[in-house]
């Protein structure tokens, strides 16, 4: 058994790799973007990465780069690409004490762990792997592989198998033949109806820009189409409409922002 | 107790005497109403052949060396040391009740083809009476205190299923709780006198328990006996659970005939004649019994003089007598003869009487009150004469059945020579004057004098075949005390069972005996004259009375001592342990649930089904765990 | 320098991949989060095996690696299928289960 002292170059590499890999991990949990939380960890993923091949795992660290930041986290990103984002990327907290609580924890969890690390490794000795991989790393893995870990080498490909189903029964979509719209038809459909432009979008005709304010038809009452789904439709607009050529004045009068006389009006409110 | 010979030829096949009702009941109850219209001939035929039968076994009995068989038949219950065979025991005293119930019950069974003709339910009423009779002679049949136990509560429930017979009446349906309740008191008795032996003895057939009552102390027989005493008190209608047996009444008339006159009813008299051995060796026992007898006569004897409801007159009149021969059978070796020969006459002219009554009934469309009869002699003319020699008897006309069998209960009372032997004696014969009483009171108001009738009533005599039992049980009344007393003694009879016949001391002489409760009897029937006969009677009972008037309308009060000692205290009980369970038990109960639910529901609140909340608590766990370890290993 | 620093690293990201878990809502970041626990595990594991000097934890390691690639495609596929019925990716929004 001979002590393995660890060199200046690893020192300095890990000096350098092991902030990195920090700031990835604090990047993924403190971004918004989910994007930008996957394209964190890719950063802590390749650091340890590098941190396999320094202790002696090449082959490991191989993996690490290929498979993790390779394939999985390019599968968080298509998934990310299909789901997109949603209310789920706010950062404002709806359970109520759960950061205090978690941070607390976390700090809790990390010290306790710290210094049972601290305690457990206490005078190691690091054996090095020299001695168990005289021809390299891939051919002691493989001989381990092979030899040692057989079944349960085997039985992963079992699993693999499984997963790659489970995967599919979960994300298949049952369709009737045949009930596929072509884009052709998507574009008929568009086309051939009574109005063949656009929905309005709400608020487009209104002075309000809230959701729950309906748009106007060009004669003055709200479009059904335009009603949001849940909300009550509100009667935003209260004002009487100018009319004639001397209310309606410039076009900035129009719109009622600059002409005072419109707020005298019986029902003018305050649109500050 | 004699060895007794195991039971060969005909009398090995006495078991039928009780299958053939039993299987009359089965088949008539399992039948439904297919049995309907031939149910009625078939109940009777069972009891006529079960009498036949009866007949026979007693006639090869006479022969039957010590005159006593046992039929051994299967074992009953078989558990540890106690194991009791089911077996007969045919005696001459079981072969006496056999024939009793046998033959009265076939007489009252052919009497109900007519009395019960028009009820759409006479098929039921087959049934039960079947049932009672299988009952009833597994009870006096029976060759242990198990077996006689199980046809006692037999009766009891055919004696409940007929008192409450017509159960759409309530008023027959809380007679017959009654009577069950107050039955039932009575068997708790008899079972702790059953317990008691076997803790005892180890068993409980008679030859056993008999042959072994020398080696039991003296307070453990006094207590058997006065717990069997109780067991009969409850049976037969005596002080203090008399109060059941006037209203079972409520049931059909042949059932208050053959049950609650001639037969069930007595059957605490056969209990203790039965246990006879064991009375012998407890005096105290016997004291009580002579207590309750003289009691009961009398309490029985005064209720009768004041009700006007017909069936109940005739009951209060049985618990008199019942009374008497409690007397009797308390008065020991010198008394159980006597006791016997006045309960079987009285099984006739009893339950002829009580045929009268309800063939009276039945012409006066039910109707029970004797203040709306009267005048009845000529319209009911056999009716009049039947119940007129059961009168006669009852009241111990001279030469008739009571005479013989009365006078020798009295006689064998005044033989204890004591001041006790006077007593007793003095009610006897006060009884006695007091029977002939409200016994020609009922016959002045029933059939003599104006009639009373309720417009529309139009007495009329009943079929033949209601009358032709009246007939042969009244010429039961006029012949069977001459018979049973001086033509074939019972005495000779039931040697085998009571042993030697008792010099009677004579203190008395029996001639004056006689003449004296002649005399009383005359007195009796002269009152009755002068009190209803010679007046015109009313038809509402009069309001303004005398307290003791009052008093025996009430029955001296047993009901209300009854509702007071007994019942209000176990409402109260039942009350306060209701009110206990509520509040204590089930308050203990639901707080327990109710606390365990309010926690559960607000421990429940935590479950706010986000997945971060759970996490953060594995977070927590494993917090914990890691700190554990550092903790251990640490230390 | 000894290899602590390498398990105390580990640690910390360990811990910065649990709090993840706690405080973010989309499940697909939290998803990353476990996967940043689970490569924390493996350095710790590659770590061990230098020090012990066999490979076996490196073999670990893999396994972890493989069974982490089968979690994934499941967990993304369950992720996928909620979305698709839910219109939401939050884990707050999947709380039908509950008192």
């Amino acid at each position: 058994m001979n002590d393995v002292v660890i060199g200046t170059g690893e020192t300095v590499a890990f000096w350098i790799l092991g902030p990195v890999a920090l700031a990835g991990a604090l990047g993924m949990v403190f971004s918004r973007n989910a994007v930008h939380s996957a394209l964190w960890l890719v950063n802590t993923m390749l650091a340890l990465g590098v941190f396999y091949v320094i202790q002696e795992a090449p082959f490991l660290g191989a993996v690490q780069i290929i498979v993790y930041t390779g394939a999985i986290m390019i599968l968080f990103l298509f998934v990310l690409m299909m789901v997109g984002r949603d209310s789920s990327d706010s950062v404002v907290e709806t359970l109520r004490g759960q950061r205090v609580a978690a941070t607390v924890l976390g700090i809790g969890f990390a010290g306790m762990v710290g210094a049972g690390i601290a305690r457990a490794t206490e005078g190691l000795v690091v054996t090095g792997l020299a001695d168990a991989q005289p021809e390299g790393n891939i051919p002691a893995i493989a001989e381990s592989l092979f030899t040692d870990y057989l079944l349960a080498f085997e039985v992963t490909s079992a699993l693999l198998i499984t997963a790659a189903l489970g995967a599919m029964v979960l994300a298949h979509i049952e369709r009737e033949p045949g009930s596929r719209r072509t884009q052709k038809e998507l574009s008929r459909a568009r086309f051939l109806t009574e109005r063949p432009q656009t929905l309005p979008g709400p608020g487009v005709y209104a002075r309000a820009n809230s959701v729950a304010a309906p748009a106007l038809l060009p004669d003055g009452r709200p479009s059904p189409e335009s009603y949001a789904t849940g909300i009550e439709p509100q009667e935003i607009d209260e004002m009487a409409r100018p009319t004639g050529r001397g209310q309606l004045g410039s076009p900035d009068a129009a719109l009622g922002t600059l002409d005072p006389a419109p707020l005298e009006g019986p029902a003018g409110g305050d649109r500050a | 107790m004699e060895t007794v010979l195991p039971a060969e030829g005909l009398l090995g096949w006495s078991w039928l005497l009780i299958a053939l009702p039993l299987a009359g009941a089965a088949v008539l109850l399992l039948g439904g109403r297919r049995t309907d219209r031939w149910g009625h001939l078939l109940g009777t035929a069972t009891v006529a052949g079960a009498f036949l039968l009866a007949v026979l076994c007693t006639v090869r009995l006479a022969d039957v060396e010590g005159r006593s068989v046992d039929v051994d038949l299967f074992t009953f219950i078989s558990t540890g040391e106690l194991d009791v065979r089911a077996g007969l025991l045919y005696d001459p005293l079981s072969a006496v009740f056999a024939l009793l119930i046998t033959g009265v019950g076939s007489l009252i069974h052919v009497y109900s083809i007519g009395y019960m003709a028009h009820d759409p339910a006479r098929r039921r009423f087959f049934a039960y009476l079947n049932l009672f009779v299988a009952a009833m002679l597994l009870l006096v049949l029976g060759n242990s205190f198990v077996a006689l136990y199980v046809g006692w509560e037999g009766v009891g429930l055919a004696s409940y299923l007929l008192i409450a017979f017509w159960y759409t009446r309530p008023s027959a349906a809380t007679a017959a709780k009654k009577a069950f309740i107050m039955n039932r008191v009575g068997d708790v008795g008899l079972a702790l006198a059953i317990f008691v032996m076997f803790a005892q003895l180890g068993t409980t057939s008679y030859a056993g328990v008999f042959g072994s009552v020398g080696t039991l102390a003296g307070g453990t027989l006094t207590a058997i006996g006065l717990l069997l005493l109780l067991g009969a008190c409850g049976k037969s209608g005596q002080f203090p659970l008399q109060a059941w047996l006037p209203d079972a009444m409520e049931g059909p008339t042949p059932v208050s005939a053959l049950i609650h006159a001639a037969t069930m009813v007595t059957a605490g008299v056969y209990l203790i004649a039965r246990s006879a051995p064991i009375y012998d060796e407890t005096p105290t026992a016997r004291t009580v019994v002579l207590a309750v007898g003289a009691v009961t006569l009398l309490i029985g004897a005064i209720a009768g003089c004041a009700f006007d409801d017909i069936k109940k007159v005739l009951a209060y009149s049985t618990v008199s007598q019942i009374g008497y021969m409690f007397l009797a059978v308390g008065l020991g070796p010198a008394g159980y003869v006597a006791g016997l020969a006045h309960l079987l006459t009285h099984g006739f002219f009893k339950a002829g009487l009580f045929l009268g009554a309800g063939s009276v009934m039945h012409a006066m469309d039910d109707s029970v009150d004797m203040r709306r009869f009267g005048g009845l002699a000529r319209k009911l003319p056999v009716t009049f004469v039947t119940f007129g020699l059961g009168y006669l008897a009852l009241i111990g006309f001279p030469f008739l059945s009571g005479f013989y069998t009365k006078d020798a209960i009295i006689e064998a009372a005044l033989d204890r020579d004591d001041a006790w032997g006077w007593i007793l004696g003095g009610v006897a014969v006060l009884g006695a004057g007091l029977t002939a009483f409200y016994m020609t009171r009922l016959m002045l108001m029933t059939f003599f004098g104006r009639a009373r009738w309720e417009p529309g009533v139009h007495p009329h005599e009943s079929p033949s075949v209601m009358t032709v039992p009246m007939v042969v049980l009244s010429l039961g009344s006029i012949g069977a005390g001459f018979l049973l007393v001086k033509a074939f003694p019972l005495a000779d009879w039931l040697e085998p069972v009571f042993g030697e016949e008792h010099e009677a001391a004579h203190v008395v002489a029996p001639l004056t005996v006689g003449l004296v409760v002649t005399g009383v009897m005359l007195v009796g029937v002269l009152a009755a004259w002068l009190f209803v006969g010679r007046r015109e009677v009313p038809v509402t009972a009069p309001v303004r009375v005398s307290p003791v008037t009052r008093a025996a309308r009430n029955a001296l009060y047993a009901d209300t001592i009854n509702e007071s000692l007994v019942m209000r205290p176990g409402q109260w009980l039942t009350r306060a342990l209701v009110w206990v369970d509520n509040r204590g038990v089930d308050g203990a109960v639901n707080g327990l649930a109710a606390g365990l639910g309010g926690s559960s529901s607000r421990l429940g609140r935590t479950q706010t089904g986000f997945v971060r909340t759970y996490a953060l608590s594995m977070l927590g766990g494993a917090v914990l765990v890691a700190g554990a370890l550092l903790a251990v290993t640490s230390g | 320098m000894t290899l602590t620093y390498y398990l105390v690293l580990a640690a910390i990201l360990f811990t910065i991949g649990a709090v993840g878990v706690l405080v973010r809502r989309n499940a697909i970041v939290v998803f990353m989060c476990i996967e940043l626990m689970l490569n924390s595990v493996n350095l710790t594991l590659v770590t061990f095996a230098r020090a012990t000097g066999t490979v076996d934890g490196q073999i670990m390691a893999f396994f972890v690696m493989v069974v982490a690639a089968a979690e994934v495609v499941v967990g993304l596929a369950i992720i996928m299928s909620i979305y698709r019925t839910r219109r939401s990716a939050s884990v707050d929004d999947a709380n039908l289960l509950k008192y």
